[in-house]
C-alpha cells in the first residue's frame, strides 16, 4: 500500500491531535452516550411553573406518603428554602427573578435520575440501580443503610430515615411502577401548565432545544442536565442563569462512575502481581533459622 | 480404637475446662483503669441498645447533609489506618526476612486483628440495616462496581488472614502442638495474601471519597487520595506500633523476656527510620499534588492555614523528629514523633471524611457526646480483650518451643 504524503500527514495529524487532546479520556461534552437505551425523562421548564404545588400533592398521594405539615395550597412554604425529606420526594422552591422581578421563579427539586448515577456506582449491594426504563430504582430489601449513596450523590437526593429503628433510604421513584403500567408519573399528570413534561429523554432534549431556538431571548441557552455529570434523566430550562435558581453549575460533565474506574481497573492488577512479587522476594531471601552451625539462611521450599 | 476415642474426648474436656479457667480475670479487678473503662463500656452498651431501638438519629448528630460522622470518619477510616502496622511488619519479617523485628510481629498482628474486629466492627453500629451486612458477601446482590464492595470484602478476608497469622499463638496457649505446626505453615501464605489485601483496602478507603467530588474541599480532594491513604497507612501503623510498644513495655513488664527488652530500643529505631522515610515520600507527594492541582491560592485562606497545620505541623515536623531521633539513637524523640504522627493521621482522616467534607455547608456536623462515648467504649473494649489475650497467650514472650527449633 502506498501512503502518499497527504495521507500520511492526515494520519499523523489525527493521531497527534487525538493524543494531545487526551484520546483515552472520555470526551468532555458527551451529550448522551449512544449506547445507552432510550430512557424516559422529564423536562422541567421553570418559565412555565406557577408554583401551584400540584406535583407535590400528586407525589404525596401516589407514593402514599404521610400528610404534609403545611397543606399543599399554603403559599407560606415559599418563604424559606426547602429540601426534600425522607417522606417528601419533591419540593417547589421560589427564587427571585433577576430578569423580571415581578414574576418570581419556581423550581422543582427531586432526584435527577442520572444516566450514569453516582449512587448506583457507590452501592455495594445494588440497592440503587438505573433501570432500562429510566428511573433510578431503590430496592429497599437489599439496602444495608451504609449511606454511601448519600455521600456520592452530587445532588444530595437520597434521604435517610434517621429516626427509625429499621430505616430506609428514600427518594423520588420517578413513579417506576406507574411507568411500567404505561402511566405517566403522577406529578407530570397533575401539572396544569406543562412545566413538568414527561417523555423519552432524547425527544425532550429536542423539545427543549426547539424552545430555546424559537425564544432565544426568553431562555438561557443551556439545558441543565443535558451534559451535567454525564447527563441526567430530568432536564431543566430556565430564563436566568442556573446558579441563580439553586443549581450546582460546577459539577462538570464527567459521569461519576468514571471517577472510580481508574482505581477499580488497578485492583485485579495488584491482586495478580502483588502476591507473585512478594512470594518471589520472600523465597529469594530464604528463612533465617537457628541451625546447629548457628544462624543461617535456609532456602528450603 | 476405643481407647484412642476416649483420649480425644478427655483432651477436648481438658481443653474446655482450661478455657473456662482462663476466662476468669487475672490480677486485681478494681483498679482505677478497670473502674473507669468499665463504666464507659457499660454506658456504651446502654447507648448502643438505645441506638438500635430508636434509630441513628436518637444518638448521633448525623444529618441528610452529613451521612457519615465520627463512627465512619474516626472508628473505621482512622482505626484501619492505625492497624496498618500489621501488614508493614509482616512484610518486613516474612517477606524481607528482617529477623530483628520478629519479637514484635505477634503483638502487632494481634493489635491489627483486634483493630479490624472492633473498629471495622463499629461499622455495624453505623449501618441503618446491619442485618443486611451479609448481602455483599452472600446473596445475589454484588455491587462489583462499588469501591465499598471491594473494601467490605477485603475487610472480611483480611480479618481471616490476620486470624491465621495469629492462630499459632492460640494453639500454643491450648498446648496443641500438632495443630500449631499446621497453622504455622499457613503463615507465609496468609501474610502475602494479607499484604495484598491491605494495599488494596487501605487505598480503597481513600478511593471511597473519590465519589465525593465537589463535596470535599479542593485542597483535600485529589484523584491521588487512594495512593496518599496507602502511603500514610505505612507510617500511621508504624507510629502506632512504636507507641503501643512503649506502653506494653511498661504495662506487661513481667511478660517480656530480658532479651526482648534489650532489643526493643533497636527495633524502635529501625521502625522510626522506615516511618521517617515513608513520611517524607508522603510529604513530597502532597506537595506535588498541590502543584499539580494548581491550588496555591487556596493555601492563603482559613482552610489553607488548617491544611498547612496538617501538612507541616503534623507531617513534616514529626518526619524531621523521626529522622533526628534515628540519627541520635533517641527513643524518646521517636516516641514524641510517633504521638505527633498519630495526631496528624487522625486530623488528616477527619479532615477528609468530616471537616473538609461540605466545608461550605450552612450547618456543620459536630459529633454528639453519645457518639464520642460509644467510640470510647469501643476503644476500651478492644483494650480489655487485648489485655486478656496478652495475659494468657504467648504474644509478648517467646514461645517455649521456638527455642529448640532448628
Amino acid at each position: 500500500m502506498d501512503i502518499r504524503r497527504r495521507t500520511f500527514l492526515k494520519i499523523a495529524g489525527l493521531t497527534g491531535g487525538t493524543l494531545v487532546s487526551g484520546g483515552f479520556k472520555n470526551a468532555q461534552a458527551v451529550i448522551q452516550d449512544p449506547s445507552l437505551p432510550d430512557f424516559s425523562g422529564m423536562l422541567i421548564d421553570t418559565t412555565m411553573c406557577i408554583g401551584c404545588r400540584s406535583c407535590e400533592a400528586a407525589c404525596n398521594e401516589a407514593n402514599k406518603l404521610p400528610p404534609p405539615k403545611v397543606p399543599f395550597d399554603d403559599e407560606s412554604v415559599f418563604e424559606k428554602y426547602r429540601d426534600t425529606e425522607p417522606d417528601v420526594y419533591t419540593v417547589v422552591n421560589r427564587y427571585p427573578n433577576s430578569k423580571d422581578p415581578k414574576n418570581p421563579i419556581f423550581v422543582r427539586r427531586q432526584c435527577m435520575h442520572c444516566n450514569q448515577p453516582a449512587c448506583a456506582s457507590a452501592c455495594l449491594v445494588k440497592a440503587m440501580e438505573k433501570t432500562k426504563e429510566g428511573p433510578v430504582f431503590y430496592n429497599k430489601e437489599k439496602c444495608m443503610g451504609c449511606r454511601y449513596c448519600m455521600v456520592a450523590c452530587p445532588f444530595d437526593m437520597p434521604k435517610f430515615e434517621y429516626n427509625k429503628a429499621m430505616p430506609y433510604v428514600r427518594k423520588c421513584t420517578f413513579c417506576y411502577l406507574r411507568q411500567k403500567e404505561g402511566k405517566k408519573p403522577a406529578c407530570a399528570e397533575a401539572c396544569p401548565t406543562g412545566a413538568t413534561l414527561f417523555g423519552k429523554r432524547k425527544e425532550l432534549i429536542e423539545i427543549a432545544k426547539t424552545r430555546i431556538y424559537q425564544n432565544p431571548d426568553k431562555y438561557v441557552h443551556h439545558i441543565y442536565g443535558e451534559a451535567e455529570v454525564g447527563g441526567t434523566g430530568w432536564v431543566y430550562l430556565s430564563s436566568v442563569p442556573f446558579e441563580q435558581i439553586g443549581f450546582k453549575t460546577d459539577l462538570g460533565t464527567v459521569a461519576y462512575p468514571e471517577l472510580t474506574k481508574g482505581f477499580l481497573y488497578g485492583v485485579p492488577i495488584v491482586l495478580l502481581l502483588w502476591p507473585t512479587f512478594l512470594l518471589g522476594i520472600s523465597y529469594s531471601n530464604g528463612e533465617r533459622k537457628n541451625t546447629k552451625e548457628g544462624w543461617k539462611d535456609v532456602y528450603s521450599r | 480404637m476405643f481407647i484412642q476415642d476416649n483420649s480425644i474426648i478427655m483432651d477436648v474436656k481438658k481443653t474446655f475446662t482450661f478455657i473456662l479457667s482462663e476466662i476468669k480475670p487475672k490480677g486485681k479487678v478494681f483498679t482505677p483503669f478497670n473502674v473507669i473503662s468499665g463504666a464507659i463500656i457499660l454506658l456504651g452498651i446502654i447507648l448502643i441498645i438505645f441506638r438500635f431501638a430508636k434509630g441513628l438519629g436518637a444518638v448521633t448528630n448525623l444529618s441528610q447533609e452529613y451521612p457519615w460522622g465520627l463512627w465512619i470518619g474516626f472508628d473505621v477510616v482512622t482505626g484501619v489506618a492505625f492497624a496498618g502496622g500489621a501488614y508493614v511488619l509482616t512484610f518486613m519479617v516474612y517477606v524481607l526476612r528482617m529477623e530483628k523485628y520478629h519479637p514484635i510481629v505477634r503483638v502487632t498482628v494481634l493489635n491489627g486483628f483486634l483493630a479490624y474486629v472492633f473498629y471495622a466492627g463499629a461499622l455495624l453500629l453505623d449501618l441503618g440495616r446491619p442485618w443486611n451486612v451479609i448481602n455483599p458477601i452472600i446473596g445475589n446482590s454484588f455491587g462489583v462496581n462499588s469501591i465499598l464492595f471491594l473494601v467490605a470484602w477485603h475487610f472480611m478476608l483480611y480479618m481471616i488472614a490476620e486470624f491465621i497469622e495469629f492462630s499459632p499463638a492460640i494453639a500454643e496457649w491450648l498446648g496443641l502442638e500438632r495443630i500449631r505446626k499446621v497453622l504455622n505453615s499457613l503463615t507465609l501464605g496468609a501474610v502475602i495474601f494479607g499484604i495484598t489485601l491491605s494495599t488494596l483496602h487501605q487505598s480503597g478507603l481513600g478511593a471511597l471519597f473519590l465519589l465525593a467530588k465537589g463535596k470535599i474541599h479542593p485542597l483535600w480532594y485529589s484523584e491521588f487520595i487512594p495512593i496518599l491513604f496507602f502511603v500514610s497507612s505505612i507510617f500511621a501503623g508504624l507510629s502506632m506500633v512504636i507507641l503501643e510498644g512503649t506502653i506494653s513495655q511498661r504495662v506487661f513488664k513481667d511478660k517480656i523476656s530480658p532479651e526482648h527488652r534489650a532489643s526493643h530500643d533497636e527495633i524502635v529505631i529501625g521502625l522510626g527510620k522506615v516511618a521517617a522515610g515513608s513520611m517524607f515520600v508522603y510529604f513530597f507527594m502532597k506537595v506535588l499534588e498541590i502543584i499539580h492541582g494548581g491550588e496555591w491560592n487556596l493555601l492563603f485562606t482559613p482552610a489553607g492555614y488548617w491544611y498547612l497545620v496538617e501538612l507541616c505541623g503534623l507531617v513534616l515536623i514529626p518526619c524531621i523528629i523521626y529522622a533526628k531521633g534515628v540519627r541520635d539513637g533517641s527513643t524518646k524523640l521517636l516516641r514524641v514523633a510517633s504521638i505527633l504522627t498519630i495526631i496528624g493521621i487522625i486530623v488528616n482522616r477527619l479532615n477528609i471524611s468530616i471537616i473538609a467534607f461540605k466545608w461550605d455547608a450552612p450547618v456543620r456536623y459536630y459529633p454528639s457526646w453519645m457518639e464520642i462515648e460509644i467510640t470510647l467504649a469501643v476503644i476500651f473494649a478492644e483494650i480489655w480483650v487485648f489485655r486478656w489475650i496478652v495475659n494468657r497467650m504467648p504474644v509478648l514472650n517467646e514461645h517455649p518451643f521456638e527455642k529448640d527449633i532448628g
